[in-house]
């Protein structure tokens, strides 16, 4: 048999104390759950049984086990007692259909992947727990997994849910120097692949957007922090993408193409002419940094003619790259 | 199950546990492990636990549990025959995966994802507001039409026609697919399936697709067709590929970020060296004429080298003369 303070005895413990608290009608004084429930006679002493009574009641709450504390006075003058009320307890009785339950287990599967794996499998087991399985089979073929390999997530996510102040270092872009933020967070959304935090930086006193993965170190929770509220009109995806995305469509670019290649230009632009091995392309573009990233990575195959700018952007790139391998390769400068 | 479980959260499965396993008197007990996500041994640790546990000590108040003879039979739980409500974290993934579900373009479930909200916001109460704060978005970058009709084709084992782009070799190329699977990974929808030009399993990426044309022929991939693991990604490096190190200035520490890297090594003033492996060094070459000099090559000579020849052929391109003072950009 396992250790009477083994995990395997809590686990005895606290699910003889659930039984007992959701068979009871009326609310059981403490004395009387000491002697139902058998681990509870292993305790020292009377102060040993109160300090766990009262952990094992807050650790079922954590459950989000619905047990009540109720005046029962009479014999027990003054005294308190407890109970789980069955209804408040039980999930719903709800009849999902097969194609339903199907694309719940399709929801539930996204995660199969990510750290809430656990939780979405125990889910659908909760919701198939009445029903026999008649799976629809209308979904195979198809499979969305979310990631959450940022190790910020949990935390994160916990704050977001609990609207709890946090605080965390922060990497920025580029500098890669690491800041202390102290949070109000407001949302948590995946944008192309990535998570973003949305809150308010209680430092800079403005909203800001936070990527997940630039988390440095651990979240922690601010105690005693100002409880906020979020803002009804907060749409977290809406916000990261003014933030940190794409910028409307503002210019169209001239480019040179050698034949064959430069494959994703001109897929978006159009065709102006073929001059031997080159043809030229109309390309729209929305930010010139990004064109000349992109045009940089054609090598000699894709030519900039206009704008100046973006083609100025591209020889400062190319010159940069050779300078910086020349320098390396002891080449001559 | 991992030995790390703490008491509450195998509480937590019991308590699931219970129901699943009475209203399924008599499963099989493997079949039953394998749906409750444990090994056998544990459950029947678990129905051993139980089978201790009831709302009084009296032999007719205890649980009852039965596994000999390979059946599970679970009864005299009445109390907890039905499972606790879904915690906030339950209740959480289920909403946001089905709010992400119906965002997607061209499925065709929208009707029964709408229908199976209503019930389990129902179902949940006060989580569902919670769960709201939580978005993900699994829509990005793919037409509804080439989604569902990829769809349909695995679902009808069709074999299909494929221009596709690969940007690493600024290539347009055609061929036969047998798809296996449609998934979403990182944001970026992916078909799997055997083609016949590489003779292997191929992930397709769904918006360099240029053009799809189911076939009317079978397009059962062969018996010994594998679905790649994609736990650790859609890359995976082989032992044959090269090894390149990179040196990253503090404006190209993304790369670390972006691309999967073997080792990082981050300096004092923020600069780092990182290590990675490739087959092929054209998608390199062309990242590292982006970064302008922010990331240079260490390691190998021939891809610096490389680097240098292409950069000054570009630069020829736009007429200008080879100038260059060793500085970076």
């Amino acid at each position: 048999m396992s250790s009477p303070t083994g995990p395997a005895a809590k686990t005895e413990r606290l699910l003889n104390l659930v039984l007992c608290l959701l068979y009871t009608r009326r609310a059981l004084p403490k004395s009387k759950i000491r002697d139902i429930v058998p681990q509870y006679g292993d305790a020292a002493s009377d102060e040993a049984f109160d300090r766990m009574f009262e952990r094992d009641k807050d650790e079922l709450r954590e459950l989000g086990i619905p047990l009540v504390t109720e005046d029962i006075g009479g014999v027990w003058d003054d005294e308190v007692g407890y109970r789980i009320d069955q209804r408040e307890y039980a999930l719903p009785d709800i009849e999902f259909e097969p194609d339903e339950l199907a694309v719940l287990g399709l929801a539930s599967r996204t995660w199969a992947h990510a750290s809430l794996a656990g939780p979405a499998a125990q889910a659908l087991r909760k919701l198939k727990a009445a029903g026999i399985e008649r799976d629809g089979d209308s979904l195979v073929g198809i499979e969305p997994r979310l990631g959450t390999s940022e190790p910020a997530f949990e935390p994160v996510k916990n704050a977001v849910v609990g609207q709890q102040t946090i605080s965390f270092g922060y990497r920025t872009g580029g500098q890669g120097e690491v800041n202390t933020r102290r949070v109000q967070p407001w949302g948590l959304a995946s944008w192309h692949g990535r998570w973003y935090l949305t809150g308010f930086d209680l430092d800079r006193g403005a909203p800001r957007v936070f990527r997940l993965s630039r988390i440095d170190g651990t979240v922690s929770v601010v105690r005693r922090a100002a409880p906020y509220v979020v803002p009804s009109d907060h749409r977290a995806r809406e916000m990261i993408r003014t933030t940190v995305g794409e910028r409307e469509f503002s210019g169209s670019a001239t480019v040179r193409v050698r034949e064959g290649r430069g494959q994703s230009l001109r897929r978006r632009g159009e065709t102006r002419g073929v001059e031997g091995e080159w043809t030229t392309l109309q390309v729209p573009f929305t930010d010139d940094d990004a064109l000349a990233d992109e045009v940089s990575g054609y090598g000699a195959d894709v030519v900039v003619v206009e704008p100046v700018e973006v083609r100025d952007l591209v020889v400062a790139r190319l010159r940069g790259a050779l300078a910086a391998h020349r320098a390396l390769t002891g080449g001559a400068a | 199950m991992s030995t790390q479980e703490t008491a509450t959260a195998r509480l937590a499965r019991l308590l699931t546990m219970v129901p699943w396993l009475v209203n399924r008197q008599g499963i099989d007990t493997e079949q039953a492990a394998a749906d409750l996500g444990i090994s056998v041994e544990q459950l029947e640790t678990d129905l051993r636990l139980l089978y201790l546990c009831g709302y009084g000590q009296m032999p007719d108040e205890l649980i009852d549990a039965e596994w000999e003879g390979g059946r599970v039979f679970v009864s005299n739980a009445d109390t907890i025959a039905r499972p606790l409500r879904l915690g906030r974290d339950e209740a959480l993934t289920l909403m946001v995966g089905l709010r992400a579900l119906a965002a997607v373009p061209g499925l065709g479930e929208r009707d029964t994802i709408e229908r199976a909200m209503a019930k389990l916001e129902a179902a949940t109460g006060a989580s569902a507001e919670a769960a709201s704060r939580v978005e993900v978005s699994i829509d990005e970058g793919v037409e509804a039409g080439l989604l569902a009709d990829a769809r349909r084709a695995v679902e009808r084992r069709r074999r299909m026609h494929l221009r596709y782009l690969v940007p690493s070799r600024d290539e347009s190329t055609e061929r036969d697919v047998d798809p296996m699977r449609v998934v979403n990974l990182d944001a970026h929808w992916y078909l799997e399936g055997w083609c016949h030009r590489a003779q292997d399993t191929r992930l397709f990426r769904m918006d360099r697709i240029e053009s799809l044309e189911v076939l009317d022929v079978d397009g059962t991939p062969p018996a010994d067709a594998r679905l790649r693991d994609l736990d650790a990604g859609t890359f995976t490096p082989r032992e044959d590929d090269t090894k390149v190190t990179l040196h990253l200035s503090r404006g190209a520490a993304w790369v670390a970020d972006y691309y999967p890297v073997d080792s990082v090594d981050v300096a004092p003033d923020g600069s780092s060296t990182v290590t990675l492996r490739t087959a092929d060094t054209l998608w390199l070459r062309r990242l590292l004429w982006r970064l302008g000099g922010h990331a240079i090559v260490v390691a190998p000579p021939e891809l610096a080298r490389a680097v240098t020849d292409g950069a000054l052929e570009a630069l020829a391109a736009y007429g200008v003369a080879d100038t260059t003072p060793a500085a970076g950009g």
